[in-house]
């Protein structure tokens, strides 16, 4: 995939911005509710609200405030939170690495489970392992994300206390990080107490995660693998002498994997979405429990931010998601 | 001396009730090149999946043997079979354009197996597959190893096929329809590489064709099949000439002749194809594969 | 009836019912199969365990931090749960219903606007825009009912108007365009009647979906004020207390696994039932 394509997908991806964060914008300025007036305490006089909504400069035509918004988006700036007093930017950027993180481990391993599970379907077929994979998939996707999370933290953390329920990190460990990649910190420095705690605590937010996206993933690539076993290429590996097992992996996988990676790209930008309720859920400090608390604050700036933050992820996905596309396909990659 | 491969009394089953093939006979000897003719559905390619240990995952060899170099593959283990395949048994397909792992270049698509059966390191088996690849005359063998299957034509393609299947030097090659899908003029000149490499190496080849032209320049030996079943098999220049079944004549009378241009062609009549499945205890539901041959 | 009894053959259409039947009346009869009022504190009696690890018969299921029963707190929450689901399901299903009809029968550039609209609206996550809605719209159910509207007329258009263009093609509705009907006669009349089975399908889906919605959105404290009941704000309630008593937690979670099981199991079965062919 030559790099000029990858750029050509960037630029157009700043229209795409430029129309969320007008959407954004005017859809922030038009509810009903005033937050200054939820901010001050209840004796307030409406000379006090003038005040700080001209500090926050609301008090401007919606047109006005618009350009000097974007004016200082443009510089990396999003403004000052109402609820939370800090600057956005920082706030953002202090939790993004969070959810980063809760994505990756959340992404690499539905991958890993789905390419097990849809092997294993695929190699014993009609036999009970392919029963009971159809089964538990159809399961998982019966039931949605926050569902399973709230079953996780039941289950896996209260009635058998093996997994933290809430937060990222126990706070009485000695850890201060340079960044706020917790995971890969501990890894390069080879904090392996502190990994394995990271790890407890990322582990079920991961899974609530990960669960209905390996349902997804499993049947897709099951169905794919199915197909693909009857294709020419594969009855002549076999006939090379290859065994089922490595037919399985080394040949029929890889061209499972492209349409595989066509119908599921879509369900991994949905993933970002899916880590606002999870995150909430097991009190994960990351962007989506931000999101939640910066909308019952309706802390407006914030909501901006996070909003255009939450875009530029959808964004950065597709195009992750395309290239991968393309790299797993010599058809695309040389065009 | 035991022939290289001697197919005893066959029988094919499907779901332990179709049966795909009935008391099949093959007699392939060593370096020579056996002819299989038949319609389509007549099962020749069945008799080459039975051999190959690819036959339908439903379908269980019900009766008989198959006997290469005096040992019986027909019940094979997975593990022991795996080793005769790509070494001692190689395939080459029908359709060029689909045989091929589309996302994987040609050079680990040859050297595959040379690293398996051969024990070839990277180098070894790079130098090999470059020989192998001139031995099939493609042009510009180091551009055809970097290509990935949909940069080279049908041609290139069934040229790399037959490279591999004669990459470890095996002793017998099933060939499948090998030209079929190929234009005219690329035909001939795959059928007289098939025929040179196969001099040069002293392999056997099953060449499964519904082409009797084919079968007359190429094949020493040849076998007729219908509804599952050899319905005659002799040397090739006995066959032409004095063909001993109704079927087989049929056949001929079916098939353009270049020393006879402008004669009509006679379609095989239906009551000689139904009495034939009428002999064979088969009803037209259970011909076998669904129109595959 | 003959044709409910027939029906009711089918396992998975017999318990969906069930289960939708059994909401129902617990929201109908909340008053009467209530046997304390939701609302009622008692905090002498906070946390009382179910009956069966040793609780107080009167309070069968327990009480919650403020000594609410939770089995009458339960029942009331049957109400928003249901008229959420409802209301959402059938405003969703006539939104994606009209323009999925349109676009399948007039085609051209209707279709083409309602199709381009339809991948847009489908390209963003829901939780997200049901959020920013949200946050837009302010706390309370009409928010959760405009929430669910506004994400998932999709569902129903898309199917709608693919259903709609293979209807289209029939001999029927050329007939009907013989005889000289007039086209919004054609899809009312003729079209509509026969997407009816797939848009009950449909509907029953979309109400297990609403009502998942309807219990995060009262989880993160967008849905109804927090003294009226709902499984999403019960749920709430447990996370904090999980450690204490998880049952808070346990129960209105398996209310709703059961209601959503059951109504995908319902437009499951109902969906195979009516249309054999479409039966995976």
């Amino acid at each position: 995939m030559p790099a000029s394509y990858i750029f050509r997908r960037l630029l157009w991806a700043i229209p795409t911005l430029i129309g969320v964060a007008i959407v954004v914008f005017v859809l922030v300025r038009v509810v009903p509710g005033d937050p200054i007036a939820m901010m001050l305490p209840p004796g307030a006089t409406a000379d006090d609200v003038g005040r700080l909504r001209a500090m926050y400069g609301l008090d401007a035509p919606i047109a006005k405030q618009f350009v000097a918004w974007s004016g200082e988006v443009l510089r990396g700036e999003f403004g000052n939170s109402i609820s939370l007093r800090d600057k956005v930017s920082s706030l953002i950027l202090g939790r993004l690495p969070a959810t980063l993180e809760l994505v990756v481990v959340a992404v690499a391993a539905a991958c890993a489970f789905a390419t097990v599970l849809a092997i294993s379907a695929v190699f014993f077929r009609g036999r009970w392992p392919e029963l009971a994979v159809d089964a538990g998939t159809g399961l998982a996707l019966a039931i949605p994300d926050f569902l399973w999370g709230l079953l996780f933290i039941l289950v896996l953390g209260v009635l058998l206390p093996w997994f933290p329920i809430s937060g990222r990190i126990d706070p009485t460990l000695d850890f201060d990080p340079a960044t706020g990649f917790y995971l890969a910190e501990a890894l390069l420095r080879l904090k392996w107490n502190i990994l394995g705690n990271l790890l407890s605590h990322i582990a079920l937010p991961a899974l609530a995660l990960a669960l209905p996206l390996t349902a997804a993933l499993t049947r897709v690539l099951k169905g794919s693998l199915i197909d693909v076993m009857n294709q020419d290429y594969v009855v002549l590996a076999r006939v090379k002498g290859y065994s089922r097992t490595r037919t399985l992996w080394r040949v029929a996988l890889r061209n499972a994997l492209i349409p595989t990676v066509t119908l599921t790209g879509v369900q991994f930008s949905f993933l970002i979405g899916g880590t606002v309720l999870i995150e909430h859920l097991f009190s994960y400090p990351g962007i989506g429990n931000l999101a939640i608390a910066a909308v019952t604050q309706r802390d407006l700036p914030l909501i901006q931010g996070l909003i255009l933050t939450f875009a530029i992820l959808f964004i950065l996905t597709n195009l992750l998601v395309d290239m991968t596309y393309g790299a797993l396909n010599p058809k695309v990659r040389q065009t | 001396m035991t022939p290289l491969l001697d197919i005893r009394d066959l029988d094919l089953t499907l779901d332990g009730r179709v049966r795909l093939l009935r008391r099949v006979s093959l007699v392939v000897e060593t370096g020579s090149i056996v002819g299989l003719v038949g319609e389509s559905g007549a099962g020749k390619t069945m008799v080459s999946r039975a051999v190959l240990g690819i036959e339908p995952a439903n379908a269980r060899v019900t009766h008989g043997a198959i006997l290469f170099d005096g040992r019986d593959i027909a019940r094979l283990a997975e593990d022991e079979r795996r080793h005769l395949l790509g070494r001692e048994i190689a395939f080459i397909p029908q359709n060029p354009m689909t045989a091929l792992n589309p996302v994987v270049r040609i050079e680990p698509q040859i050297a595959d197996v040379l690293r398996m059966h051969l024990g070839l390191d990277r180098v070894a088996s790079r130098a090999r597959a470059l020989g192998l690849l001139n031995d099939v005359h493609l042009r510009e063998p180091e551009r055809v190893l970097r290509a990935y299957p949909h940069e080279l034509s049908g041609g290139q393609r069934q040229r790399v096929l037959i490279a591999i299947a004669f990459a470890c030097g095996p002793k017998l090659i099933i060939a499948d329809e090998p030209t079929t899908a190929l234009d005219v003029t690329v035909q001939k000149q795959i059928l007289r590489l098939i025929r040179e490499l196969q001099r040069n190496a002293g392999t056997a080849i099953l060449f499964i064709t519904h082409d009797l032209g084919v079968v007359a320049k190429l094949c020493d030996h040849v076998a007729v099949m219908h509804g599952g079943r050899v319905l005659e098999s002799a040397p090739a220049s006995q066959l032409f000439e004095r063909p001993a079944h109704a079927y087989t004549r049929a056949l001929f009378a079916a098939t353009p002749r270049f020393d006879r241009p402008g004669e009509l062609l006679q379609p095989v009549p239906v009551a000689l194809s139904e009495r034939l499945n009428r002999e064979a205890g088969l009803l037209d539901r259970n011909l076998p594969g669904g129109g595959r041959a | 009836m003959k044709r409910f009894i027939s029906l009711m053959r089918h396992p998975r259409i017999a318990f969906g019912s069930g289960v939708l039947l059994l909401v129902f009346i617990a929201a109908i009869a909340a008053p009467w199969l209530a046997p304390h009022d939701p609302l009622e504190q008692d905090l002498l009696n906070s946390f009382q365990p179910p009956v069966w690890s040793g609780g107080d018969a009167s309070h069968a299921l327990g009480t919650d931090s403020l000594g609410r029963d939770i089995l009458s707190r339960l029942i009331y929450s049957a109400r928003p749960a249901l008229i959420v689901a409802f209301i959402a399901a059938l405003c969703a299903g006539i939104l994606g219903t009209a323009l999925g009809l349109a676009a399948g029968y007039f085609g051209g550039p209707i279709d083409s606007a309602v199709s381009r609209l339809v991948d847009i609206w489908m390209s963003f996550p829901s939780v997200l825009l049901c959020i920013v809605l949200a946050a837009v719209l302010g706390a309370g159910l009409h928010t959760v009912v405009i929430a669910i509207i506004i994400i998932d007329w999709t569902r129903f258009c898309r199917v709608v108007r693919a259903e709609t263009m293979v209807q289209k093609g029939q001999d029927y509705v050329a007939s009907a365009l013989t005889i000289g009907l007039k086209p919004a006669r054609i899809v009312t009349s003729e079209i509509l009647p026969n997407v009816a089975p797939l848009l009950l399908t449909l509907f029953t889906l979309e109400m297990g979906i609403a009502i998942v919605v309807e219990a995060i959105l009262s989880f993160v404290g967008l849905s109804v004020s927090s003294g009226v009941p709902t499984w999403g704000g019960i749920i709430q309630e447990g996370r904090l207390y999980v450690n204490q008593a998880w049952w808070l937690m346990a129960l209105p979670m398996a209310c709703i696994v059961v209601a959503v099981l059951g109504l995908n199991a319902l437009g499951d079965g109902l969906r195979d039932a009516i249309d054999p062919v479409k039966a995976r």
